[in-house]
């Protein structure tokens, strides 16, 4: 066969004057870009093998390593870019669907950029977070509308200086909520696209902060159930690991309908990943593939999710919230108020920036919708039909930062899912090769000599404090708003201005353009 | 040419002095008692609005309603009246009294109108007695809330039974004087003087504001003000205006009125105590209040306020959950006394039985034996 015409993304630069021999970049390389040559006795890196997940860059121990992009210098040309032309050349030689990880890469709007936020002066003094209270605490599931009270009248005095509630019977039920400590969860991430140590950093962050991480669909691993108070387990249109233990030991249930990455796509785990501890954890022979279908085969239209949320609602007891987990696509308003009228105690909808392990690198950069605007136009459509109450709204899709969360929150959700920033804490540099399993950093792969690389202990120090720092942060710039709880920022776009967006989409994300007042 | 604004189309942050007395033996005290503690305030307003309200001011004509009306153009007179004609029997309409204050302007055309709502109109519940002064109050309610937003000019600043509420663009001795408020007898008075920080030409904004027998006073910028407005919208409240007060009382209205709980409920979903303190409460009070805050988490008030909220039988003070606006009580006798400064109680009542400073969302709830 001729060579190939493949591109190179990246070109491995040796400092000789720095380098040592000692062979650790080629022990450690899972795509054999360095290979150590006992004869001549040299190292030779091969660029078309390397990904760019600069492991062994933050490995060497000289800094002899420098991982630089390939520009590839191809003849200008502004409609065919070198990516178009380089994919063409890929698929001329394989005849296949391009595959891709994580998020959509492409340089949409970030509409988050274009929000800002608000800080009080004079008129209303703003809080210190330091000195003062400043409260994060997120319940998760369907809400009353009002409380419903059988108490004795008592003779009120009014120059007590405090009244003590006391004597009230509760006569309103209150639907099964999950109490977070700060509106931040860890995204469903399946054990099989991640490395069961990477489900365990999560796992224990998550459980030491007080929020919830989340299995994906591939089933809850024996060694993660001393987790299992704060995990959401998933039920996907493959019903990978889901029997009766399985949503018992949950502290909440979410139906996965789509995923931000991939919305109308189903999911491919290949045989060669399902080792024994995936195929017990998942319920599947060892080495098949674990096909998830594109729709749930049993949920054909909005009558078919209702019955499997009550289906999963009875077998709880209604005892645990039961969600929908939806991609952000056109429809996204009614069809996230069409699953509230289900009966789901939360909607999650998951944006056009959110990740994956492995999609159709099409599909990932072109299906579905920013989620800023997913979320203005889902949280305003539930309460102009009056039942924005009687669900919690999540986000996910590619939160970057505490401020792209608090403009979330203050655009009307309840809490915020994290992916892709949760598995950077971990290690990950974003090379987007998720479905080669060949993760150098242990996360994104079931290789028994990648994996032990990332150490559960450190790994859920690191996602504790990214989870703490982001916490710390929204406290910060809540309280220079002058508001000490989270719930009074929740849906308050009052406190959000736009920064160049035209008049459409001020009104879609129902928000006012800087420099207008109140 | 100098432009001035309306709190119609804009939110305008001011700061303010409340002041409120009531007998809670229902005698009835003259106005001057109310207008001397709002005086002693001055320094807390700019001139540029100052209100009244009195409970119990009309009692010949204690069951009907009693609209009081500004407009701005003598136009829209006809289309108001011709729309209360369909919804209302007209007991009395006459121009609310007035004398000419000569440092007074932008003064609007005023009438007061004692109606009862078309029985006919209201919708048809058969059965109890209470639950149709429930539908007849939402009926009121929706036709002051049609002229308010709907028909430009006419706004109705009060619209309770045996109430009034009289306010607009002056100092607080500019607006009783012109009101005569020295005239009238209630058995709870409140008062307000605003400091805004813009030019505001409309009556309107001015407080007490009121909705059906409620009336509120105010001090107080609301950070939490956007998502309490469409909290509201959910329950089909619609802000005409652009003020927290008015998000206020329509809270008020349907935490109260509409949930049917109590003041000091109302007091602790305003409010709320935080979440630390309620983890070192006793099982039952610690159930209590995370039900309260889950399910009225958008109801919270944050940011800094001190209240005073009356109807026909209670006065209440109440500050935010870390009392960033001052609020003082006293007491003499039957007398209660609640004021943004102790000043404005002792200008009034030099030997009180008792004062004290209520603590952050602790509410001083006065209501008539």
């Amino acid at each position: 066969m001729s060579k190939s015409k493949f591109r190179t993304d990246f070109k491995i630069v040796r400092d000789m004057e720095k380098c040592i021999k000692c062979q650790a970049c080629a022990r450690v390389c899972s795509n054999d870009a360095h290979v150590y040559d006992n004869e001549s006795n040299s190292i030779i890196s091969y660029n078309d093998k390397c990904v760019g997940c600069h492991f062994c860059e933050d490995l060497c121990p000289t800094g002899a390593l420098t991982i630089k992009r390939n520009i590839p210098e191809i003849k200008f040309n502004s409609h065919w870019d070198s990516y178009s032309v380089y994919n063409i050349i890929k698929q001329a030689e394989t005849g296949g669907v391009l595959l891709t990880g994580m998020g959509n890469d492409k340089p949409f709007k970030e509409y988050f950029d274009h929000i800002v936020l608000n800080a009080s002066q004079v008129t209303n003094p703003s809080i210190d977070p330091l000195r003062e209270p400043m409260e994060l605490k997120t319940f998760i599931g369907k809400k009353p509308d009002k409380i419903e009270l059988k108490y004795e009248p008592y003779k009120l005095e009014y120059n007590k200086p405090e009244l003590k509630i006391i004597n009230y019977k509760i006569s309103t039920k209150m639907p099964p909520q999950l109490v977070l400590e700060t509106p931040i969860m860890f995204s469903a991430m399946s054990y099989g696209s991640i490395s069961l140590n990477a489900q365990k950093s999560l796992a224990k962050a998550a459980t030491e902060f007080g929020t919830m991480w989340n299995t994906g669909e591939g089933g809850l691993h024996e060694d993660l159930k001393p987790y299992s108070k704060n995990v959401i387990v998933q039920v996907a249109s493959g019903r990978f690991g889901v029997d009766i233990d399985y949503l018992e030991s949950a502290a909440a249930v979410e139906i996965k309908i789509g995923q931000g990455a991939k919305p109308g796509i189903g999911g491919h785990l290949p045989g060669e990943k399902v080792d024994t501890e995936v195929s017990k954890t998942r319920f599947i022979p060892i080495g098949s593939d674990a096909i998830s279908p594109a729709p749930h085969h049993d949920i054909y239209s909005i009558e078919d999710l209702k019955q499997l949320i009550y289906a999963l609602k009875e077998a709880t007891r209604y005892q645990k919230p039961v969600g929908v987990k939806i991609a952000a696509v056109h429809n996204i308003a009614p069809i996230a108020t069409g699953a509230v009228r289900a009966g789901a105690d939360f909607v999650v909808i998951d944006g056009m920036r959110g990740g994956t392990g492995a999609a159709p690198t099409v599909i990932r950069d072109n299906v579905g919708i920013p989620i800023e605007l997913a979320i203005a136009v889902v949280d305003q459509r539930l309460r102009d039909e009056g039942i924005r109450q009687q669900a919690s709204l999540i986000a996910a899709g590619g939160f970057r930062s505490s401020a792209d969360i608090i403009k979330a929150i203050a655009l009307g959700v309840d809490a915020v899912y994290i992916g892709t920033s949760a598995l950077i804490s971990l290690g990950c540099h974003l090379c987007q090769k998720c479905y080669t399993g060949k993760c150098n950093w242990g996360i994104a792969t079931q290789d028994p000599y990648l994996t032990k690389r990332l150490n559960p202990e450190i790994g859920a120090k690191r996602a504790y404090n990214l989870l703490r720092a982001w916490s710390l942060e929204i406290k910060e710039m809540l309280g220079g708003m002058g508001i000490n709880a989270i719930e009074s920022l929740r849906g308050n776009r009052e406190q959000l201005r736009g920064v160049g967006l035209s008049e459409l989409e001020l009104k879609l994300l129902g928000i006012k353009h800087a420099g207008e007042a109140w | 040419m100098k432009k001035f604004l309306d709190d119609r189309k804009i939110h305008i942050p001011s700061g303010c002095g409340v002041t409120g007395i009531m007998d809670t033996s229902g005698k009835s005290i003259s106005g001057s008692d109310i207008v001397t503690s709002i005086i002693n305030m001055t320094e807390r307003g700019n001139g540029l609005g100052s209100g009244y309200a009195g409970y119990g001011i009309y009692p010949e004509m204690k069951d009907s309603y009693c609209f009081h009306i500004m407009y701005q153009k003598d136009t829209v007179i006809e289309v108001t009246e011709n729309y209360l004609n369909k919804k209302f029997n007209l007991i009395l309409k006459e121009p609310i009294p007035t004398k000419n204050v000569k440092t007074l302007s932008y003064v609007p055309i005023l009438y007061r109108y004692f109606i009862s709502p078309k029985a006919e109109l209201i919708k048809l519940n058969y059965e109890t007695e209470s639950q149709t002064e429930f539908f007849e109050q939402d009926f009121v309610s929706s036709c002051v809330m049609f002229i308010n937003k709907e028909i430009e000019y006419a706004f109705v600043f009060s619209s309770g039974k045996n109430m009034g509420i009289f306010k607009g663009v002056g100092n607080p001795d500019e607006i009783a004087e012109f009101f005569k408020i020295y005239e009238y007898k209630a058995y709870i008075w409140t008062a307000h003087n605003r400091f805004p920080t813009n030019s505001v030409a409309w009556w309107g904004g001015a407080h007490p504001f009121g909705l059906l027998n409620w009336s509120v006073v105010h001090n107080g910028e609301i950070s939490s003000y956007g998502i309490n407005r469409r909290y509201l919208e959910n329950f089909g409240y619609y802000c005409s205006l652009f003020t927290d007060t008015e998000v206020m009382a329509y809270l008020v209205d349907l935490i109260i009125r509409k949930h049917n709980l109590s003041f000091d409920i109302l007091a602790k979903i305003f409010s709320a105590p935080f979440w630390s303190q309620i983890d070192r409460m006793e099982e039952n009070e610690k159930n209590f209040y995370t039900y309260l805050r889950i399910i009225y988490g958008p109801a919270l008030v944050n940011g800094p306020f001190a209240i005073i909220v009356t109807n026909n039988n209670t006065m209440v003070g109440l500050s935010d959950r870390t009392k960033l606006r001052p609020l003082v009580a006293g007491k003499k006798g039957s007398i209660l006394y609640i004021a943004s400064e102790e000043a404005a109680i002792r200008c009034v009542s030099k030997e009180l039985d008792t004062v004290w400073t209520p603590k952050a969302g602790e509410p001083v709830i006065g209501k008539l034996s």
